[in-house]
């Protein structure tokens, strides 16, 4: 079944306006699976009839943007970045004298991103005393998060036996975090179009695969507040397939064993 | 690159080796532990077992604990597929041994995230 352009081209307006994420033509089977749930859950006969009712209730508009910006994710998603945050740059930040960590973990979605930081802190530098802002713009990811179970197939993803066996606690048919790694992490309701969030400055932040959502002026706004709270020496990490050149040339790579991360230019 | 799949359901034997054949690996498969050690000794070229806990004559724990007493098998990777999911048992399993553990049912995204943190399927970095 295909969507009729107007219903795309309100749900498209809708999320920009909402989120800033950019919905490019050809995107509409991500609108159309993602609304699906709901609007078979509203009792309409297909997303075209749904969004028409959208139409007249902005009450409803929240769920829309929260259905259609939420990523998935998993347990240190690709392994190369953790490893040079383990291998790089934590003992550079523990060279510089710093012994507490700020971590702000942007669009975290369900908290794997934050707790894998988590872990990773926990496993290879231990004496660092870690503190993690995980912020979404969901509130059903965050609440998630907060509570951090997760069923068998999330932890099967992406999360080797000895780590799970290590920093989860299992409970029925789900396995939790263990509590001193979840009360290293603050949920927080959060738009990247707005101010940082509190807790910073901070010394990394994970901005990973949020960009490639954008525009370009979007994507520019987004890497300045970023910047901004960032503490002197800061990194920051984003997904593979983004990059700050030719968008904002205030930032340095610094690329390792296959994984890049960034850092403000000194005097920018 | 060569794995050995051991399992007593020919189905789920399929299913796992269909996932290693397409990242290249050469598949060879038991049905049980006491089998899957007669294949490791025709076969000195085993880099992956993937075990199900599970099996007559003789079980992927029992297989593991076996197959560790030996030194020239000391490099091949062990890895848990199995339905048993209790934490106990996967401690149980890695003490053992093992060096991964899958709970089924699984996707074949799960099989190729766990061998690239293994080292046996190239990371790469995803969208």
């Amino acid at each position: 079944m295909s969507l009729a352009p107007d219903t795309f081209d309100f749900v498209a307006t809708l999320v920009r306006q909402r989120s800033a994420i950019q919905l490019e033509k050809g995107k509409e089977y991500l609108v159309e699976s993602r609304l699906a749930p709901l609007a078979r859950s509203a009792g309409a006969a297909n997303v075209d009839a749904y969004v028409r009712t959208l139409r007249a209730n902005t009450g409803l508009h929240e769920q829309v943007v929260e259905a259609l910006t939420t990523n998935e994710t998993s347990w240190f998603r690709d392994i190369t970045p953790f490893n040079m945050l383990r291998n790089t740059v934590l003992p550079d930040l523990r060279n510089r004298g710093s012994r507490r960590i700020k971590v702000w973990s942007a669009a975290c979605s369900t908290g794997q991103e934050a707790y894998s930081i988590a872990m990773t802190v926990k496993d290879h530098h231990p004496d660092l005393d870690l503190s993690i802002v995980a912020t979404d713009l969901s509130e059903e990811v965050l609440a998630k998060g907060r509570l951090g179970a997760y069923s068998q197939l999330e932890v099967n993803r992406g999360l080797p036996a000895p780590v799970l066996v290590k920093h989860f606690v299992r409970k029925g048919a789900t396995f939790e975090i263990a509590p001193p790694l979840r009360q290293q992490v603050t949920f927080r309701k959060h738009n990247l179009l707005d101010q940082p969030p509190m807790g910073g400055p901070f010394d990394i932040v994970f901005l990973r695969n949020v960009l490639i959502y954008f525009d370009v002026a979007t994507k520019r706004d987004v890497l300045a507040r970023v910047r901004r709270s960032l503490a002197p020496g800061g990194y920051l990490f984003l997904g593979a397939a983004e990059t700050t050149i030719g968008i904002d040339d205030t930032w340095e790579r610094v690329h390792e064993g296959g994984s890049s991360v960034y850092r403000p230019r000194e005097g920018k | 690159m060569k794995a050995l799949v051991i399992d007593d359901s020919r189905v789920m034997r399929r299913i796992v080796g269909g996932i290693l054949t397409d990242v290249g690996f050469d598949v060879v498969e038991a049905g049980d532990g006491k089998e899957a050690l007669d294949r490791l000794e025709e076969h000195d070229d085993v880099q992956l077992c993937c075990i199900d806990w599970n099996m007559p004559v003789m079980t992927g724990f029992e297989f593991v604990v076996e197959a560790r007493k030996r030194d020239e098998w000391r490099d091949i990777t062990l890895m848990m597929v199995t339905t048993e999911g209790e934490q106990n048992q996967i401690v149980r399993a890695l003490a053992a041994g093992a060096h991964e553990y899958v709970i089924k049912p699984f996707t074949p995204d799960i099989i190729i995230d766990k061998l690239q943190f293994l080292g046996l399927v190239e990371a790469k970095e995803t969208l």
